[in-house]
């Protein structure tokens, strides 16, 4: 039986991993859309489709996201609006890299390959920090440098930073390039530019950053979609799961630390670079194992991330719960 | 699909954006709303395992 033209099994295959995807994202606050895209590559899904769709998921996920952040006053309007200018730049840029590559042949294979060194580099990132038990400061060095850029105009963003409007767009471009050619929001990348590059206040930084990606990941799934390249019942059936595994994420965030999760999420991302590797070799070589190889990795890394958050969260409830009886009685 | 394909480019394209972000207010919502109600009684019953 088919529904909007896929499977009852692959409906359900999607909305279990958007489930696992919106725990991932709800809990990091990122990790979205650079599972995602890698999966469908992985799934056969062509790389233009794959990213369009990635950048509507991307789109849909950070609306709910921003709702919640609405209210909380954690974003910077005129940050997150000059990040939107230089991000739209970015995109149109990385979209028609896209189109080029795809209207020579050669799209799939760029598009894995940057993916591949992106995961990798990203995971290793990742588990560094996890080994390093205060990761904070690195680049003050780097935002000191920035903020001393003062070509103007300059903008004064939240926390009282001033820094020129250029830094801030060149910034959004280099961002957008990115989400662009790998259908990503770019959170992972933006956060760490405004938090470090800029010396944006944490809590404002992720608002700003969810607000923007709404933005962006909506004028990069118009421009995908434009070319038919968004598999609406693909999204559809990913938001349904992720809606729900975004707030046992976010839910999640008041009993676990972050910190004892890190190392998985590493090792997840370093799946995710093997796994799209892997269905690069198994298709040019014709291993069929390296494909079936790809799709445990990809699936099997999600679950386990997944799980051990939502294991150490009833653990973190049954022990909270466990300290309380004597009191309470 | 979903009858979007017999749209031009750029409406078909606005009304997928525009049906994502639908689907994303909706289940924002719905989950809200199950969310709440369900959420009490499964910690109640996690925390009595």
């Amino acid at each position: 039986m088919e529904l909007f033209g896929l499977g009852l099994l692959t409906i359900g295959l999607f909305v279990g991993f958007g489930l696992l995807i919106g725990i991932l994202f709800g809990f990091f606050g990122m990790g979205g859309s650079f599972l995602v895209t890698p999966a469908l590559l992985v799934l056969g899904y062509p790389a233009k489709v794959a990213v369009g769709s990635g950048l509507a998921f991307v789109f849909g996920t950070s609306v709910i996201g921003a709702l919640r952040h609405r209210d909380l006053g954690q974003v910077d309007y005129r940050l997150a609006g000059l990040m939107v200018v230089g991000m739209t730049i970015g995109i149109e840029v990385g979209s028609r890299a896209v189109f080029l590559l795809q209207a020579m042949g050669q799209a799939d294979f760029v598009v894995s390959v940057a993916y591949v060194g992106l995961l990798a580099a990203v995971g290793l990132f990742v588990l560094r920090d996890a080994r390093t038990a205060d990761g904070d400061g690195t680049a003050s060095g780097l935002a000191g440098w920035i903020r001393e850029r003062r070509l103007p105009p300059t903008v004064r963003l939240a926390g009282g930073v001033t820094v020129s409007v250029w830094v801030v767009l060149a910034i959004g471009v280099a961002v957008g390039v990115l989400s662009g050619f790998l259908g990503v929001g770019g959170g992972f990348l933006l956060m760490p530019a405004m938090l470090y590059g800029l010396g944006v206040p944490a809590a404002v930084a992720v608002g700003t950053d969810i607000l923007q990606i709404t933005l962006s990941g909506a004028y990069g799934a118009f421009v995908y979609a434009q070319q038919g390249a968004v598999e609406v019942p693909v999204v559809a059936s990913l938001l349904l799961g992720s809606a729900l595994g975004a707030r046992i994420g976010a839910g999640a965030t008041h009993l676990v630390d972050e910190d004892d999760i890190k190392g998985y999420f590493a090792a997840m991302l370093l799946a995710g670079s093997v796994a799209v590797a892997s269905k690069e070799l198994g298709g040019a070589y014709d291993i069929e194992v390296l494909s079936t190889l790809s799709v445990a990795l990809v699936f099997g890394a999600s679950l386990l991330v997944s799980g051990a958050i939502v294991v150490a969260a009833v653990g973190a409830l049954r022990r909270a719960s466990d300290e309380e009886p004597t009191t309470a009685r | 699909m979903l009858g979007l394909e017999t749209v031009p480019g750029p409406v078909e394209a606005a009304a997928t954006v525009g049906l994502v972000l639908v689907e994303s207010f909706l289940l924002y919502l719905g989950y809200g709303a199950v969310t709440a109600a369900v959420t009490p009684v499964v910690v109640e019953t996690i925390e009595e395992d």
